[in-house]
């Protein structure tokens, strides 16, 4: 409820705003809700969501999966973490904008060099905290599943896995807000479809409505995949814990 | 089967650099059926011994014979149940071909009927304890390791668990080697007591108890006690 009101509160806001400034910078809620329709029947708009959509999901399960095996690594084997460590700063302090122009430019403008451009900006997070993470695991479990003689993969599944489970979810929170960031960037410099390449043309045509229907078409997109997908894993995995009063 | 413990020395290196003798040369062993007992002074080096013989530290000199097949189980100091599986799921995980019967009578024995689906967080320590005791016995060890299993608990609930252990010692073959600090647990479970010095730890006496368990009556057991009193023993 609280909820909704925020949102009516929002639109008012906007639609106060757009009586004011004038349609060409600020079209009103209708507007906007009008191009949404217009993109929708046409079909256009499903396509440029599906592609970008699609980036989002192979770059965020390639870099979670990579960066979560080697932020393992790195948090058990010594030698791991001090050969990754200085590539890790490099990464983590390369702005979105390098990696994403020097991967057009070496592959091409292909979605390989979109996906891995994207995927790379956000490995350096995800190994960070799950290296983080294994560095916390409590090694007094470690002991009591070694000397029940617990096969590796359940001891990984049922001794390891809970463990690293809330820097998972905390990884995959962040870097799921990285990825919808930097898929933009990256359709909107070389690519002929997504979300990211129609902005781009609304932004070169000064077409705010336009702009603004794909955008929030997208934020709401987000919103929906974070609030169904991301929050109730977040709260499985923490689900043993006590509940903050 | 038998457990041969030969440990000839262990060194602990500080974060300072300094070298400290943990364990001087100790020397037992244990057949099935035994219960060897360590009583020692808090920080004479139990724990050490209780990780090498487990095989969780190999940095000693020394040798350890027990049989590659010889199932562990052991009830550490803290009950180090998963926080993240129940009471039940935590017995399994470790016992993973222990039968429906089996756990049923267990869980009645050390009375967790009521909280097999409770998380360990949902416990009081007491019961956390006689979870670990379950889980260590599921698992029908070979070479049952007690690592202080009744400290910190009231003497009514110490006293019914040391009984229970014992029943359980009881109805199979097993190596059973207990750590602790109370004389009353050590003579009323134990069959050989292995009295160690302070740090660095070293068999001070060796006491066996020839009345079999079952059969030691409280007059009997107070004898025991005298008897021990006299010992010249450090670590009492």
């Amino acid at each position: 409820m609280l909820r909704l009101l925020s949102f009516a509160l929002f639109l008012a806001v906007w639609w106060v705003a757009a009586l004011f400034v004038g349609g060409a910078k600020l079209p009103s809620p209708p507007a906007v809700l009008q191009v949404m329709i217009a993109e929708a029947s046409s079909g256009a708009l499903f396509l440029h969501l599906g592609a970008t959509l699609a980036r989002v999901i192979l770059a965020f399960t390639l870099a979670m999966s990579l960066g979560s095996a080697i932020g393992y690594l790195m948090g058990r084997v010594k030698l791991a973490d001090r050969l990754g460590d200085p590539w890790l700063i490099l990464l983590l302090n390369l702005p979105a904008l390098v990696v994403i122009v020097l991967a057009y430019i070496w592959a091409g403008l292909t979605e390989a060099a979109a996906i891995a451009a994207i995927a790379i900006n956000k490995l350096p997070t995800a190994i960070v905290t799950l290296r983080e993470g294994t560095r916390a695991l409590d090694r007094s479990l470690d002991e009591m599943a070694s000397v029940f003689a617990m096969p590796r993969w359940r001891a990984f599944r049922h001794v390891v896995l809970p463990q690293l489970a809330p820097y998972i979810a905390a990884s995959a929170r962040s870097g799921l807000s990285l990825v919808w960031k930097i898929v933009l960037v990256a359709e909107l410099l070389g690519r002929p479809n997504g979300v990211g390449f129609e902005i781009g043309v609304a932004f070169q045509l000064f077409d705010t409505p336009r702009l603004l229907a794909y955008s929030l078409t997208f934020a709401a997109v987000v919103l929906v995949i974070e609030t169904l997908l991301v929050q109730p894993f977040e709260a499985r995995a923490t689900r043993w814990r006590p509940r903050a009063a | 089967m038998r457990l041969e413990v030969d440990i000839t020395g262990k060194t602990f290196n500080s974060a300072a650099g300094a070298t400290h003798e943990v364990l001087a040369p100790l020397k037992f062993a244990l057949s099935s059926g035994e219960v060897g007992v360590l009583i020692g002074p808090s920080g004479c080096g139990k724990s050490t011994m209780l990780r090498i013989i487990l095989g969780l530290d190999h940095d000693f000199r020394g040798r350890i014979a027990r049989p590659p097949e010889a199932r562990i189980g052991m009830v550490f100091q803290e009950p180090r149940l998963l926080p993240w599986r129940s009471v039940e799921q935590n017995v399994r995980l470790a016992a993973p071909d222990v039968t429906e019967a089996k756990l049923s009578e267990l869980f009645r024995i050390l009375e967790l009927d009521a909280h097999r689906s409770h998380f360990p967080g949902e416990l009081s320590l007491g019961l956390a304890r006689r979870v670990a005791l379950a889980r260590a016995f599921a698992v029908e060890p070979d070479l049952l390791v007690l690592d202080e299993p009744l400290a910190s608990l009231d003497d009514a609930l110490a006293g019914r668990l040391r009984d229970e252990i014992a029943t359980l010692v009881a109805s199979r073959p097993v190596m059973t080697l207990l750590v602790t600090h109370s004389l009353d647990d050590a003579i009323r479970l134990g069959d050989r007591l292995f009295f160690l010095s302070p740090r660095p730890a070293r068999i001070v006496q060796e006491v066996p108890i020839a009345v079999p368990r079952a059969a030691r009556s409280e007059t009997e057991l107070g004898r025991i006690k005298a008897q021990l009193a006299t010992l010249p023993l450090e670590s009492k």
